[in-house]
């Protein structure tokens, strides 16, 4: 199974590299850093059925970081919610697939984000939902680092630990880098483990591409009682693709056809 | 004259009919959950959190995450009313209405309390003149503003029956209950309050009771008078506007908000585009508040019944 995640993975970033082509726009690094953990989350953590999107039981996966809505797109193509082709048309005038996901227009999508800081908070909602019902489902939500500098992402720490919702797991795409630079120069985070401590979380930090470190972490988060976890996941922005690694300008900036058939060698040697 | 229009007006802020109205409702209506954010005795969802605390969820001074997780909650399934004063409803956690609650057309029904200059001496910096400006603009959301205490309880129920994003303006003042149960609130209706062929005065909120007295006493100047309560400020009525427009050839609007951008923005959008006739605007105007008794504010602020009479002769002169 691992070796099976470990080829989706790179799958969805080659998917990620194809569909930006077009696009002419849209955040790679961003999305390439956070493959990883989609392919886990979708190939194994998370009780989904592709042909019923919106059944009521099902756990909740929130992009918090929108912008990595190619990452997001290429695991639901990928997982069978809609066709690998209309990943093509990403952006474009008329097509369901949005710069950021929204949740009426693409199936899989189970809430509107792009604004950082409103899926965490949003994502907790569906929690307490889940509390107030008795269900057993489970909220996912992917968050990136420089998003930790929003407010509303401790407000709705601080309430996720008060009404103690451990059906929430949040996973932070510790990649060190945002648009103006590194985190560090542009907003201090660090020390974000000691943050989310304070506000009452349960920690977990592994390589964010590392898939069995990742299976075992969502594994802890699920037998963890009375704290929502989350699980700083430490990652590099543009993984996978050299020339892409760790560059900020890869933020958010598509690769022209050259670059993307470079990018989509190495990731087929790797394959 | 309506008849359901009382003569016996006892006076009860809308604020307290919600409170009244969601405990109603909980019980109908096992899905509602209901949310504030450290307000709970002012805008009177504290009744609701006596009878229901395992229903009830104070999300703490953070307005943002109360419409975070109103948001969250109405897609995994609940009703939830959240709540809390109208200035930090709109005005701090605007973008989160927006793009959590509005373009997802989530079904979350946003009651925020203590709107308009009435907060009194609280001050400006309390006094909600803009919030309808700003949820009137947001696509896929109703903005209702009921004008008592009957048609507040006919308003929450409304919201809680129609499927998607609602605002309902609230007040702090108690307000005279002008309407008997027979009333009938209905979501994107006007209601005509009493004829008259010279002018039509629309109105909603606590300035419905104003017009009405403003009517009274032109009346008794031979000037008859149209009276039209707007509740439903967004879906607005047209078709009544455009109707009691061409039957008097004037009209005046009356509110207790901003000129900019409430009802008598949306009723001049109407009229310039389909019936133009002369128009005159009472409402706050383009001005910030101040800390005083409300009584004395609205008359400071120009929001009453002689304001209003003030305006039709205006108006009457440009026909």
């Amino acid at each position: 199974m691992l070796t099976a995640i470990r080829q989706m993975a790179n799958q969805i970033r080659q998917d990620i590299i194809e569909m930006l082509v077009p696009a002419k726009s849209g955040h790679p690094g961003g999305s390439l850093s956070a493959a990883d953990i989609l392919a886990v989350l979708y190939f194994s953590v998370l009780k989904i059925d592709p042909q019923n999107p919106q059944w009521p039981d099902r756990d909740r996966f929130v992009l918090s970081k929108g912008h990595a809505a190619p990452v997001l797109y290429a695991t639901l193509a990928e997982k069978g919610y809609f066709p690998r082709e209309e990943l093509l048309k990403l952006r474009q005038t008329g097509h369901f697939l949005q710069g950021h996901p929204d949740m009426q227009k693409v199936p899989g999508v189970d809430m509107s984000t792009g604004s950082l800081g409103q899926g965490i908070s949003a994502a907790a909602g569906m929690a307490l939902a889940g509390k107030i019902d008795k269900k057993s489902y489970r909220v996912y939500a992917l968050l990136g680092d420089g998003e930790l500098a929003e407010g509303l992402v401790w407000e709705a720490a601080m309430a996720a630990a008060h009404y103690r919702l451990d059906n929430l797991v949040a996973i932070l795409d510790y990649n060190g880098l945002q648009i103006d630079g590194k985190n560090e120069e542009v907003m201090t985070i660090a020390p974000v483990a000691a943050k989310w401590q304070a506000f009452g979380w349960n920690v977990i930090e592994v390589d964010g591409h590392n898939v069995e470190q990742l299976l075992q972490a969502f594994e802890a988060a699920a037998n963890h009682q009375g704290r929502p976890t989350i699980i700083i996941a430490k990652t590099v922005k543009g993984k996978g693709v050299s020339f892409m690694e760790n560059q900020v300008g890869w933020h958010g900036s598509a690769p022209n056809a050259e670059q993307a058939e470079a990018a989509l060698k190495e990731l087929r040697e790797e394959q | 004259m309506a008849d359901y229009i009382l003569t016996d007006q006892k006076k009860v802020a809308t604020r307290d009919a919600y409170g009244k109205a969601l405990v109603e409702l909980g019980k109908e209506k096992p899905a509602i959950v209901v949310l504030d954010a450290d307000l709970s005795q002012s805008t009177k969802t504290v009744n609701f959190a006596k009878a229901y605390p395992e229903r009830f969820f104070n999300m703490g001074i953070a307005e943002q995450n109360l419409m975070g997780f109103a948001a969250g909650l109405a897609a995994a399934g609940k009703l939830p009313f959240a709540s809390t004063f109208a200035v930090f409803a709109t005005g701090r956690a605007f973008e989160q209405i927006r793009n959590s609650i509005a373009y997802p057309k989530l079904n979350v029904k946003i009651a925020a309390t203590h709107a308009g200059l009435t907060v009194g001496e609280d001050g400006a910096s309390h006094q909600a003149i803009e919030d309808l400006a700003l949820m009137r603009a947001l696509p896929n959301m109703t903005v209702l503003v009921p004008a008592d205490a009957e048609e507040t309880r006919q308003v929450v129920r409304a919201a809680a029956a129609h499927s998607g994003p609602v605002y309902i303006r609230l007040g702090r003042l108690a307000v005279p209950t002008l309407f008997s149960t027979e009333y009938t609130f209905t979501l994107g209706k006007a209601n005509i309050l009493r004829e008259g062929t010279d002018v039509a005065i629309i109105a909603n909120g606590l300035m419905v009771s104003e017009a009405l007295k403003a009517a009274a006493e032109l009346s008794s100047q031979q000037v008859g008078c149209t009276v039209v309560n707007c509740a439903s400020l967004k879906p607005l009525d047209e078709e009544t506007i455009i109707s009691v427009a061409k039957t008097t050839g004037a009209v005046v609007t009356a509110e207790e908000h901003n000129i900019i951008g409430g009802l008598g923005s949306a009723v001049a959008e109407v009229l310039a585009e389909k019936y133009p006739v002369p128009l005159r605007r009472v409402g706050i105007k383009d001005t910030f508040g101040e800390s005083g008794r409300p009584e004395e504010l609205l008359i400071k602020y120009g929001l009453t019944a002689q304001d209003i009479v003030n305006a039709v002769q205006e108006v009457l002169k440009l026909k």
